[in-house]
This record gives C-alpha cells, sequence and structure tokens, in this order.
C-alpha cells in the first residue's frame, strides 16, 4: 500500500527540496512550470509588486487583439462557490500599444513572455501572430481559441476541430518557426481530444488547457442574469477537477504533446494533480485574486510537494499518474516529514 | 508607494450603530496610506470557498504604537464575506493587501472644502479633513444615511470641522432627507471651492452635479465591485474621459478609486458609451454572452 503524509506547508517553513524544476514546452525552455494564467495577471506589471515575476517560469499576458477593446459593461463579475463567473469581453488597448507597452516592460524586466492573442477570424489571428513575429521578447504564443467567433455566429472557435484547426495552422505558419504556438482549449466541448487532435495536426506545438467553461448566474434580487454580459466563463477551484480530467485524457491520447495546465490551481497540491495528469507546466490564474502572490507560493510548495514524493526532477513526475505497472512505483515509499510542522500553517 | 501584502492580526472588532469597525494589525500599510487609499481583504480563512478580495476604505491608520502598524476599517454586513468579517476574534490572521488607489487630490491652496459622505462612506473622509485642515483649509461636512444607526462619524465630523449637516431619510436624525438636499446651502454658505465625496454611485452623481452647478470642483471616491483590487481582474471598470478628451473603460481599483467628478461619466456607469476607446460596432455585436473567454 501506498501512504503519503500530505503537508500544507506554507514557504519560509520548510527548505525547499533539491528538485530540478526545469520543463519545457515543446521548444521553450522554463526553469520551472509556474506560469501565470492568461487575463489573470494582466502584463505581469501590476504582480510584480508581489512577488519577482521573473522568479517563475513565464508570465502569460491577458489576450490581446487586433484593436483596442472596450469589454463588456459591467457588472462583469459574481462570485461562485470556490470560484467567479466573469464576463469581461476581452478588453485591452490592442497589439500595437500591447507591444510598445507592455512587452517592452516584460522585456526590460527580463521576464518570460507567452504571449495570448485573441481574434475574430483566422485573418485577424494571422495579422496578430504577423505583428509578433517581428518583436524580442516572445517566448511562446498562446492562440486563446475560445473566444466570440463573429464568423461562426457567436460560437467558439475551439468549439469545432475545423474552425480550430484553422486558426492554429494559419497563426503557425504566421509565427517564427522557433517559437511554440500552444492552443488554449475549451472544456465546453464534447470530445475534447478530438479538438487537441486536430490542433495538434494543424501544427501546434502544445495545448493550454483549459479556459473558463460558460456558465450563468441569476441575481435573485433583481431576477435578471447576475452579469452585463448575462453568460460568463467559470473559474476557479471549483472548475479544477474538470481541468484535472480535461489534462488526463489529452494526455493518455497524445502523450508526447506538451500541455499547459490550468484550472483552480491554487495550491503547490493542485498544480502537483496537472503535472500527474500529464501537464509539463501550469498556469495559475483565478487565485491571483485571492492572492496576488501566489504563482511563487504554488511554485514553492510545488517543489516540497516533489520532494516529499522522492522526485528528483519535476520531469520525471510530468503523466506520473498515468502508470499502469504498480510493482515498479518508485514513489511508493512512505514519506517523512522533515521536521516537525503544523498541518495548519 | 507600492502596495504590500501582509498576514494581518485582527486587533480589535467593535459595533458602531449598524455598522463594524476592524482595526489590524498590518505593518507596512499604515506607513503609505492616504486619505482615499482602500485596502483589499481575503475573507474566510485560507480554505475559503470566497475567493474573491473585499475592498475597504481606510478610515485611519496608526504608524507605530505596541503593536506596529495598524489600519482601521468600517463595514456593514451585505454578504457572507463581511458577514465573515463581522464573526472575526482578536489574533484571528487576515491576509491584507495595502495601501491601494488613488488617493484624494489635495490642494495647493487653503481653500474652503466641502466633504460629503453617505453612509459608511464617510469612513475615509476623516483622515481628510485632517490633512485639509493642517493646510489651512476650512472643512465642512454633510453626513447622510437612512437612519441614525447607519450615519457614521457625526461626532467626529463636529470636531474637526466649521459647519455640519446631517441627513437622514426616515429623519431619526438630523434633517429629513438626503445629503442632496442640504449640500447647495452649504456650499453656498462656505463658498466652497472643492467638495470631497464618498458613498454611492447615485449620491456620487448628483453632488458632482451640485458642486459643478456652484462653480466647484468634485473628488469623488467611487464604490465599483472588485475581485482583486490590484489591477488584473478588469471587473470594476467604469467609464471615464481622459485629459485626451477621450473615454475609456477604466480600472477604479488603480486609477481610482478617487476620480476628478467631470471625468465620470455619470449617466452610463453599467455601459460601455459608444464612443468609449475600443467600443463595439453597433450591430456587429450580439446581446448574449457567448464567451467562455478569459477576461
Amino acid at each position: 500500500m501506498t501512504r503519503m503524509r500530505i503537508t500544507t506547508t506554507r514557504p519560509g517553513v520548510r527548505e525547499l527540496p533539491n528538485v530540478d524544476m526545469t520543463t519545457s514546452l515543446a521548444s521553450a525552455q522554463l526553469p520551472n512550470p509556474v506560469l501565470t494564467a492568461s487575463g489573470c495577471a494582466a502584463a505581469g506589471r501590476e504582480l510584480d509588486q508581489f512577488f519577482d515575476i521573473t522568479a517563475i517560469g513565464a508570465v502569460v499576458t491577458k489576450s490581446i487583439m487586433l484593436k483596442a477593446r472596450s469589454g463588456r459593461p459591467t457588472p462583469r463579475m459574481a462570485e461562485t462557490p470556490s470560484g467567479m463567473l466573469n464576463s469581461i469581453g476581452l478588453q485591452g488597448p490592442g497589439i500595437d500599444e500591447f507591444i510598445d507597452k507592455d512587452l517592452a516592460w516584460l522585456r526590460t524586466r527580463g521576464a518570460r513572455t507567452v504571449v495570448s492573442i485573441a481574434g475574430g477570424s483566422v485573418d485577424e489571428y494571422t495579422k496578430l501572430a504577423h505583428r509578433l513575429r517581428s518583436v524580442d521578447g516572445v517566448t511562446a504564443v498562446e492562440v486563446n481559441i475560445s473566444c466570440p467567433n463573429v464568423e461562426d455566429r457567436g460560437e467558439v472557435f475551439a468549439c469545432h476541430p475545423d474552425t480550430a484547426a484553422a486558426v492554429i495552422a494559419a497563426v503557425r505558419r504566421a509565427t517564427a518557426p522557433g517559437i511554440p504556438v500552444l492552443a488554449k482549449l475549451s472544456p465546453d466541448v464534447s470530445d475534447i481530444v478530438g479538438i487537441a487532435r486536430a490542433v495538434v495536426d494543424a501544427g501546434a506545438s502544445g495545448l493550454s488547457m483549459i479556459n473558463t467553461t460558460l456558465g450563468l448566474v441569476i441575481d435573485t434580487d433583481t431576477m435578471r442574469p447576475a452579469l452585463g454580459g448575462v453568460t460568463g466563463g467559470l473559474s476557479g477551484p471549483a472548475i479544477r477537477p474538470v481541468a484535472v480530467r480535461c489534462v488526463w485524457q489529452v494526455h493518455q491520447a497524445l502523450p508526447d504533446v506538451p500541455i499547459l495546465g490550468m484550472g483552480g490551481i491554487r495550491t503547490g497540491l493542485d498544480a502537483l494533480e496537472f503535472i500527474l495528469a500529464g501537464a509539463s507546466a501550469v498556469s495559475v490564474g483565478t487565485v491571483v485574486f485571492n492572492d496576488p502572490g501566489a504563482p511563487l507560493r504554488v511554485l514553492h510548495e510545488l517543489q516540497l510537494a516533489l520532494g516529499d514524493r522522492g522526485f528528483d526532477r519535476l520531469r520525471d513526475a510530468v503523466g506520473f499518474a498515468h502508470r499502469v505497472d504498480p510493482v515498479e512505483e518508485p514513489a511508493a515509499v512512505e514519506v517523512e516529514a522533515a521536521a516537525p510542522e503544523a498541518d495548519d500553517a | 508607494m507600492a502596495p504590500v501584502q501582509v498576514r494581518g492580526e485582527v486587533l480589535s472588532l467593535r459595533r458602531l450603530g449598524d455598522y463594524f469597525s476592524l482595526t489590524l494589525v498590518a505593518p507596512g500599510i499604515a506607513e503609505g496610506a492616504r486619505p482615499g487609499h482602500f485596502i483589499a481583504l481575503a475573507v474566510g480563512g485560507d480554505d475559503s470557498a470566497m475567493l474573491l478580495r473585499r475592498a475597504f476604505s481606510i478610515y485611519r491608520v496608526q504608524e507605530r504604537g505596541v503593536y506596529g502598524g495598524t489600519v482601521e476599517i468600517v463595514f456593514a454586513v451585505h454578504g457572507k464575506g463581511t458577514a465573515w468579517l463581522s464573526r472575526v476574534s482578536p489574533h484571528d490572521p487576515i491576509d491584507v493587501v495595502g495601501p491601494l488607489g488613488r488617493p484624494f487630490a489635495l490642494p495647493k491652496e487653503p481653500v474652503t472644502a466641502t466633504l460629503v459622505g453617505g453612509g459608511y462612506g464617510s469612513a475615509p473622509l476623516f483622515a481628510l479633513a485632517e490633512q485639509l485642515r493642517g493646510r489651512g483649509c476650512r472643512v465642512d461636512f454633510v453626513l447622510g444615511a437612512s437612519s441614525e444607526g447607519r450615519l457614521f462619524g457625526a461626532l467626529e465630523a463636529k470636531r474637526m470641522s466649521t459647519q455640519v449637516a446631517i441627513t437622514t431619510e426616515d429623519g431619526s436624525l438630523g434633517e429629513r432627507g438626503r445629503v442632496t438636499d442640504v449640500l447647495p446651502q452649504m456650499i453656498e454658505r462656505s463658498g466652497a471651492d472643492i467638495v470631497y465625496a464618498c458613498g454611492p454611485m447615485g449620491m456620487l452623481k448628483a453632488v458632482h452635479r451640485i458642486a459643478t452647478a456652484y462653480g466647484a470642483h468634485s473628488q469623488c471616491a467611487v464604490e465599483e465591485a472588485m475581485a482583486c483590487g490590484i489591477g488584473v481582474c478588469m471587473t470594476c471598470v467604469l467609464p471615464v474621459t481622459g485629459e485626451d478628451g477621450l473615454t475609456r473603460m477604466v480600472r477604479s481599483c488603480v486609477e481610482g478609486p478617487v476620480f476628478r467628478g467631470d471625468r465620470v461619466r455619470w449617466d452610463e456607469i453599467g455601459t460601455v458609451p459608444p464612443d468609449t476607446v475600443g467600443a463595439p460596432a453597433p450591430v456587429s455585436t450580439s446581446p448574449n454572452g457567448t464567451a467562455g473567454e478569459r477576461p
């Protein structure tokens, strides 16, 4: 029997074990596997007040569009149990201002940057990718294909294999060959493996999963939808099991495709679930609203958790939950805590 | 000063009429706090199902003393988060982020100022009054609420000002009515150059209109629903016109909560005015939210 002592130790309480945390997303080499999540970190500057953004794997910027966009009317947010519903509507300055101000700042700051792009048509995605091709400081491009699609009557690209593939193929062609293209997938599909296969066949270097899942909150005082945008995207720990399931299914079907896992990661153990399910790296998103220092905290907690389980390298833990032969489990040992500690520290 | 995130500790919780006053030991926050700044609290403990931070105007701070820096807020129980806050005990830990936002702008000259507070919205005005008086300004107060129990700081206002007007909607204290019923005569009597206000949006809008009618500037601290308080979630936006004359949906947590009254598109809060930078083309958007997208 395997028995593991689960700790909830916070950083500073214990010394970090010697675990090789380096990872990669296709050709992008990262010093560690914890990133921010698109739309939950703006362009890094605000969070840099709370932790050193160069110390995490990368900053994933808020999805940027070709032109400035005002976003949706308020209310844009409703709190839900262990989560939140949002309908921001991709508010942003547009790609040119983003490159001149935000990306320039991130480059000067020395942060690795995954730029998330969003468009209403294949052509817009192509133009965005072209604009990024000419600038330095892009570690990878994350393609948000889970945003409203005016070419497809309000559907999202990520809901159909063919539309998803069309966008990814175009972005792949327009992006420098050495820069990974990550397709951000929506969980709101009946066959996420089918979508994953389609975008990988179209040239995606890796997959970001998952985006928010569509939800609705009714305000029982006004007896109307709580959000100005009516529906919204649900995020936070409430969706974590859905996200882990998606990562698990896709990794099982496509074990060689790198996955950036996300969806409700709050602690290092949450991150570990994604790694064990098959993610090579993780994004910490909504929880940043609760704890602006969360990405660095999660990184430290993940490192402790890996050390506790006998892993010398993060890479060895990727997909570890899929192992089939229980007789050869290297981590099937009782893990002792190094020092007395409070479980509720 | 950049905001900090600290593990604060409850020093005291007191009932004040229908409100609560909560004092937290939170080193590093008091030192940089200016009138109009706010703090954002995590509620419900480490494993709370309530993820969103609750934002509160700073009532007052103490930079040093027996407990190190302390910060005090005033709140009403509105929902689960504030209900949790109303049950904390001394020494309970609470994660605090602050000081946040842009504070009230202070005049360089010794002007005449009227400070208008609705309900516990008056909380940040007392520290402001102190600073204004320190600059030789005349300070008058107008405080209003639905009833006496929901007035905050009437005695303190009297102590700090030349003139005080109190209104309650039920007439339980002061004049029956709203702050905006007495504000015109207050401004007339004092010749106020500037009106500072904090309270519900409807009140701010009316206060700004009156101030403008009397040729006074206004500085309004808005209350928008926030999720993070630090500028990353983009939920607390409102339409504000910038110096370039263009309207943008701006974050009240980092570009506010205090705005010049003449910059805010008061009538269009809750909407995206069509001339906003990046506003959708009138016909091309679907009214039905289709987004499973990230903010």
